[in-house]
């Protein structure tokens, strides 16, 4: 599964800009699933038939990645740009960003020399541009960050692990799905990072009966974190509430009972902030019992997130088996 | 003018009426149905007046502008007979001091006063006077006095003397609330053209309060293309430091990639810069991703809805007085008109 881990957190995908994600993805997908569309707002939807009398289900993994969109080019052949997403200005100095079309930036900060944190207005990108040339980039142009993919053995670090490692737990348990009595709509959903926005459009389109997402959560695991009961190694996460829901308990039942009787590890999670593709499922329409599989994560918004291999393969395994069965909540 | 008649209406989020009347004058004879729902928004269908040409012309097209301004609320009445009031939208308390406003119903003028420069101590002048603290002054003495011109609840709106500066190269006008009312002035002229599709204008409520009305007019609408059009943000006087204007007045109509409220179908952006090249209408993108528009509303309605915003450059929206070139204004008419036809032909899939 690891290459295909590879593969996801390497590709190009800001949001609203996940059309090389989604294309890998159907490339991995079409010939396995019974339907395959792609809806107004860049969801790729793939349907596997279940063999009847069971539930409708969406499970939702979004595709998009946190970036930059450039707003403006200064007389040097600067560029000043706007985040897309929740990017960190402490993390953001010094890293590389790259655009649709290869084309690589630096991303740069006024004050070089300072103890002070950078602000937004203070960062700035250097794509190499030569005052009087040509950039390879302009105005409206979004980047995400540029970083290879490193298997540590039992962690793997990429960028975009938000949220292609749950794209990978998705797309993986599709693979591995056998016959099953429910319609499971697997959902690669779009613009999560800008206000969970293509799961809003999705959920709508596909009127599930069972909603769940599929995203990393934060850990309290590392030096002076601040408190939180979700550590890297100790199995998927099973979310309780995150700063956009508090999950249905049945869905949240379902999965620790699924967890029980498989005998994998998993740990509950309560994350104080943030929010999640789950959120919207839930909120759909007359409303739909929703909950969220998480993968933990350390340095989640940085160039560098970090997962643990066997609660990526626990978190596989935990689906396929939930979306075998009858489905009772 | 029209765009005078917009400007002078008074329109806080929330209670459009006087808005939506000048703009049911000016559409009424181009428009086959008109109505107005539950939240105010005023939707008008103009129904396709020529042949389709091949099978990707879409259906039903909604094109939006937002009719409500930022303004106040009258919450409360104090013994002196002076008002209380809350902001209505994003209003920078830094613009309130010495301001003239009209109140409720009947326009009750009053001013947002405050105490001679004689009396303010250097610390406090340095200081920003807190919204919160200020008060509307209606020339009452008592709270008695002060109730019989005007209750609770009632809006409160900038007054502010529309006015065109003479024969600048801008062709500039000043006046209130052009964001949205150069809008509102762009989608009424746009209903006097032959579409290939059901055009539906809305002229929606509640946008400067979290784009309420949009949500619930593109539910009922069902569109499958929609475009907002707007009057954005504008930075472009002269900056120490060599940073970006947004936009910039007399560069003609914006057209966005991204703002904080949605991010803008990239075949639509084509189609709108192909369109304005084409043609040689003078065009801009917005340089910056900032504010939020009824496309944050409209495009995530019922499965998504391609969506993009074309707006009129103003400078000091958001104030009582804001800025615009009325040359701007008819390229943006133009070019919009032009993409509707270009739109005819289908979005690529």
């Amino acid at each position: 599964m690891k290459e295909l881990i590879k593969k996801l957190v390497e590709a190009y995908g800001p949001s609203g800009q996940e059309g090389q994600v989604r294309e890998l993805i159907a490339g991995i997908i079409r010939g396995k699933v019974d339907e395959l569309r792609t809806d107004n707002l860049g969801n790729l939807i793939a349907l596997k038939k279940g063999t009847g009398g069971g539930k409708r289900v969406m499970v939702a993994a979004h595709m998009d990645e946190i970036g930059l969109i450039v707003t403006y080019m200064d007389k040097k052949s600067f560029l000043r740009f706007g985040t897309v997403g929740g990017v960190f200005t402490a993390t953001a100095v010094g890293s590389r960003v790259r655009f649709a079309n290869g084309a690589i930036g630096v991303i740069g900060w006024e004050k070089w020399i300072s103890s002070e944190k950078p602000t937004h207005e203070e960062l700035y990108l250097d794509v190499g541009g030569v005052p009087g040339s040509q950039l390879p980039v302009g105005v409206g142009d979004v980047a995400c960050f540029d970083r290879p993919f490193a298997d540590l053995g039992q962690r793997l670090v990429a960028k975009a692990m938000d949220d292609r490692i749950g794209c990978a737990v998705a797309a993986q348990a599709l693979l591995e799905l056998g016959p099953t009595p429910n319609d499971v709509y697997f959902v690669f959903t779009t613009q999560e990072e800008v206000g969970i926005r293509g799961a809003l459009v999705s959920a709508f389109g596909v009127e599930p009966e069972v909603g769940i997402a599929i995203d990393v959560t934060l850990t309290g695991d590392t030096p002076e974190a601040h408190p939180m009961a979700v550590e890297l190694g100790n199995g998927p996460a099973i979310k309780v509430m995150d700063g956009s829901v508090l999950v249905h308990p049945g869905v949240k039942d379902w999965m620790i009972k699924t967890a029980q009787t498989l005998g994998i590890k998993y740990q509950l999670e309560v994350l104080e902030h943030g929010g999640t593709d789950t959120a919207a499922m839930q909120g759909s329409r007359a409303g739909v019992p929703a909950g969220c599989l998480s993968i933990p994560c350390r340095y989640v918004h940085t160039p560098s997130e970090m997962v643990d291999y066997d609660d990526v393969q626990g978190a596989v395994k935990l689906l396929v088996e939930m979306l075998s069965k009858p489905i009772v909540i | 003018m029209l765009l005078q008649e917009l400007s002078d209406a008074r329109g806080v989020s929330g209670n459009e009426a006087a808005v939506r009347e000048v703009i049911l004058g000016a559409v009424k004879d181009h428009v086959d149905e008109q109505r107005v729902d539950t939240l105010g928004n005023l939707i008008c269908l103009r129904k396709a007046r020529r042949q389709a040409q091949g099978e990707r012309c879409p259906h039903r097209v909604m094109v939006a502008a937002h009719m409500d301004e930022i303004g106040f609320i009258v919450t409360g009445v104090n013994g002196d007979g002076t008002l209380r009031f809350g902001k209505v939208g994003g209003i920078d308390d830094r613009i309130l001091l010495s301001k003239q406003v009209l109140v409720g119903q009947d326009s009750v003028p009053g001013v947002i006063g405050y105490r001679p420069i004689h009396l303010i101590p250097r610390a406090e002048r340095e200081r920003v006077a807190e919204a919160s603290k200020l008060v509307i002054d209606i020339g009452a003495t008592n709270k008695g006095g002060a109730e019989k011109l005007v209750k609770l609840g009632d809006y409160v709106s900038f007054r502010t003397t529309f006015e065109v500066f003479g024969e600048s190269e801008l062709r500039a006008a000043k006046g209130k609330a052009f964001d949205d009312r150069a809008g509102c002035a762009v989608l009424t002229e746009l209903l006097k053209e032959d579409y290939a599709f059901d055009l539906y204008a809305a002229f929606t409520a509640q946008e400067e309060v979290g784009l309420r009305g949009a949500k619930v007019a593109a539910y009922a609408i069902n569109p499958e293309v929609a475009l907002i059009l707007e009057g954005t943000v504008c930075d472009d006087l002269p900056k120490k430091k060599d940073l970006s204007p947004v936009t910039e007045v007399g560069k003609g109509p914006v057209i966005s990639f991204m703002d904080r409220s949605f991010i803008a179908d990239r075949r639509l952006v084509k189609l709108l810069l192909d369109t304005a090249t084409r043609l040689g209408i003078p065009h801009q993108l917005k340089q910056g991703a900032v504010g939020g528009t009824d496309a944050g509303a409209i495009h995530l309605t019922r499965e998504g809805v391609p969506s993009a915003v074309v707006s009129v450059p103003v400078r000091y929206i958001h104030a009582p007085v804001s800025l615009l070139s009325l040359s701007d204004l008819d390229h943006t008419v133009h070019l919009v008109r032009e993409a509707l036809h270009t739109l005819e032909g289908g979005l690529e899939s």
